[in-house]
């Protein structure tokens, strides 16, 4: 049971990381603010260049 | 003391049991691999199930990953668990992070798997599916999960450097230079291919057309949700926005049906591939955030969905395949692209065998995240060999559907004819029996008007994976709805990396501009960025457009291009890594990439040979530019030798600049393996990790 919870965390985490979520709580905690629409808004204009710069493969 | 000898000779007792346990097993696993794989290699005149190409698979991933893999690790790259990785030592919160293992395998994962495994392994199989699939299984052990493992070490080893800086470090300025302009090339060869591929699946077709322009509106509002009322919930947003797609491929059925509203989504090839255009110039020159970051977090959860799915929905119905293992068109006489297996198969099939492109990824963002040296074979090695198994799930799509099913999709106007009848026919030559019945009956199945001349694999992909869900999941009559939905899933993530692709290729010539003109190279600064996207998109808009007025479909001329172009890169990324292996003294282990690397360069010459200098005009870019001028002359015949011309130019110049490279490479070798030349390693200096102290 433990395993089964561990592995859906991991999962979890996995799928937080994919899709920025996890980023934008390292950032959220980073400058010590709560979730915002403009806590958002400066977390996308932070993150935007570095994550368009990335090549997708084909 | 007797106790403790007693003790003693009791583990050593266990330890003996679980080496022979361990042996047994592993035995029983070659044993099945071997059997699988003799059965798809030996096997003829009858159809096999897909489940032996499941098993091969799987036993000869599972061989690769537990002895491989691991010889590399320990005999070549002797991964050190108590070095410290870039992430750890250049922590920074954002680039550079300490991650899971598991994090980083699916965010790498999530990277690497695009198009290509789906779209390759089906063109292949017009030469039946033996060839593609011993290719995508021997490529990808040794080979392409080799390269995706080792250039990842060689970044983390490097403070996450990418493989152009490697290049320049490693091989020298031409290397870098080289590596520079083969990424350029490749990126714009590739945009080029995969919008004809979108262009081709969409032409004609309301249904699909109708879901694709949905996703927009979808996209604007997951963004607006994602804004002001969810702030950073993407993925509540992203089931969100699936949900609504599902609910836009059932109303296409509507759009098809209703005469009005089918008019207005029923464009033609070059309209499309206008649109497109205009699409990957917006996408990178305006910022519409609130458009393309929710899709592409839409498109990245269907695909990672989609390909859930389809593997269980393979393993459910285990499908038999009606393509035989070898067809008649391995003399290079194929409708779908000329040329034999050799060197064709292995350059058609690039993704999910081995993909230069990987080396960008493996250089790119995931070093930057891997925690211990250690992992980096389970993220390189093990998601290539996902990678792979999406391959042969694309490989099994194709190969469930009837022959000449599968030839009358992908097979060009030009040689089988315009008539559905004649169509019909010509294939039925042959060998591969189908009515213009059959197909009119299949194209009513998945509400199109015609299914006839669906070249780039996309429609062919989606009608296999229509075959395989409605069959195991929801019956016949969702055909329809399963078709369109991979047709969604497959447009959506190719436009998304239309989008990016022309980003950073802007960017990478804008970082070059800035050497020359300061202002160009501000990623700000309006006028530099109006013009590179500009200069991008109309190169690989060029190749587009090549691609829809051919009168060959343009797959024939650009998707070998294309994989030349992406396995010279991988040439370019096992040149570094055998120069790296051989300045560590590890010179005897150096086949380890020298094999692939020799291999790759004999494959990518010849085929680049072929496409330039073969005197078939269906082959040779410049024997059909003279076919061209000796033939009837009409109002495209002056610009379509001019793109004939033009494609054995790019051929040629991919060709030399990675011979330059190759010759730079073995000067190094030559060097140090004589003696004259004393190179050190250029890694960053060992510092020890305080993971370990932190784990306790």
């Amino acid at each position: 049971m433990k395993r089964i919870v561990t592995s859906w965390r991991v999962f979890m985490a996995a799928l937080r990381e994919i899709f920025d979520e996890a980023a934008y709580s390292r950032f959220l905690s980073r400058g010590g603010v709560a979730s915002s629409s403009a806590a958002y808004a400066a977390f996308r204009r932070e993150f935007e260049e570095a994550k368009m710069r990335r090549p997708k493969c084909c | 003391m007797t106790e403790l000898r007693e003790g003693q000779s009791f583990g050593t007792m266990l330890d003996g049991m679980k080496k022979l346990l361990s042996i047994l097993g592993w035995g029983v696993v070659a044993l099945l691999g071997a059997a699988a794989v003799g059965m798809i290699a030996v096997r003829r005149g009858e159809p096999i199930n897909a489940l032996w190409l499941v098993v091969a698979a799987t036993c000869c991933y599972a061989l690769g990953y537990r002895f491989y893999s691991k010889f590399i690790s320990v005999k070549i790259l002797a991964l050190d668990g108590l070095r410290a990785t870039p992430a750890e030592r250049l922590e920074n919160g954002r680039d550079f992070l300490v991650t899971n293992k598991w994090v980083v395998f699916g965010h790498h994962f999530a990277a690497i798997a695009g198009p290509g495994p789906l779209v390759g392994p089906v063109l292949a199989m017009q030469f039946g599916y033996l060839p593609g699939t011993m290719w995508v299984l021997a490529g990808a052990v040794f080979a392409g999960c080799v390269q995706d493992f080792v250039i990842l070490l060689f970044s983390v080893r490097r403070d996450g450097k990418s493989l152009t800086e490697m290049a320049k470090a490693e091989i020298g300025r031409v290397g870098g230079f080289v590596a520079y302009l083969a990424v350029i090339a490749i990126l714009i060869i590739l945009l080029g291919v995969v919008a004809l591929i979108v262009v081709n699946a969409l032409k004609s077709s309301p249904w699909g057309t109708f879901t694709i322009v949905m996703t927009m509106p979808i996209a604007l509002l997951m963004g607006v949700f994602l804004r002001r009322i969810r702030p950073g919930k993407v993925l509540e947003v992203s089931a969100l926005g699936f949900v609504l797609v599902l609910v836009a491929i059932w109303g296409g059925q509507y759009v098809s049906q209703n005469a009005a509203l089918a008019r207005a989504f029923t464009f033609s090839a070059p309209t499309l591939a206008i649109l497109i255009m205009i699409y990957g110039f917006a996408a990178s020159a305006l910022p519409v955030w609130l458009l393309l970051a929710p899709r592409d977090y839409l498109s990245t959860f269907v695909k990672l969905g989609t390909i859930a799915l389809l593997a269980v929905g393979i393993v459910l119905l285990h499908p038999t395949l009606h393509m035989p293992a070898l067809t008649r068109f391995v003399d290079g006489t194929g409708p779908i692209f000329a040329g034999k297996i050799f060197p064709f198969a292995f350059i058609t099939i690039a993704c999910g065998a081995i993909s230069g492109f990987h080396a960008l990824i493996s250089s790119g963002t995931t070093p930057k995240l891997i925690a211990r040296e250690t992992e980096t074979r389970m993220v390189g090695y093990g998601a290539m060999m996902c990678e792979s198994a999406v391959a042969v799930m694309a490989i099994i799509a194709a190969c469930v559907m009837q022959p000449g099913i599968y030839f009358a999709i992908n097979s060009p106007a030009a040689i089988v004819g315009q008539a559905p009848a004649a169509a019909a026919a010509t294939i039925s030559s042959w060998g591969f029996p189908v009515t213009a019945a059959d197909m009119q009956a299949l194209a009513h199945a998945v509400g199109e008007q015609t299914l006839y001349n669906r070249t780039g694999g996309a429609p062919a992909f989606a009608v296999g994976m229509a075959h395989i869900f409605s069959h195991s999941l929801g019956g016949e009559r969702l055909m329809a709805l399963w078709y369109h939905f991979a047709i969604m899933f497959e447009a959506l993530f190719i436009l998304t990396i239309l989008d990016a692709g022309t980003r950073v290729a802007r960017f990478m010539v804008q970082d070059a501009l800035g050497h020359v003109y300061k202002p160009l190279g501000r990623t700000s600064w309006y006028p530099s960025i109006l013009a590179t996207s500009a200069l991008i998109v109309a190169a690989w808009g060029y190749f587009l457009w090549q691609g829809v007025k051919d009168p060959l479909g343009g797959i024939n001329s650009l998707w070998p291009l294309f994989g030349i172009a992406n396995q010279l890169l991988a040439t370019v990324a096992l040149c570094v890594a055998t120069t790296i292996i051989i300045k560590m003294h590890r010179a005897k282990y150096a086949a380890v990439t020298l094999v692939p690397l020799a291999w790759l360069v004999a494959v990518t010459f010849t085929a680049s040979w072929h496409k330039m200098f073969d005197s078939d005009p269906h082959m040779g870019f410049l024997a059909q530019a003279r076919a061209l001028a000796t033939g009837p002359v009409t109002r495209a015949t002056s610009q379509l030798i001019f793109n004939n011309r033009l494609d054995a130019a790019v051929t040629g110049a991919l060709v030399v600049m990675v011979a330059l490279v190759l010759v730079e490479s073995a000067r190094q070798w030559w060097g140090i393996l004589r003696g004259t030349k004393i190179v050190p390693v250029k890694e960053s200096p060992f510092v020890r990790t305080r993971l370990v102290e932190e784990q306790g």
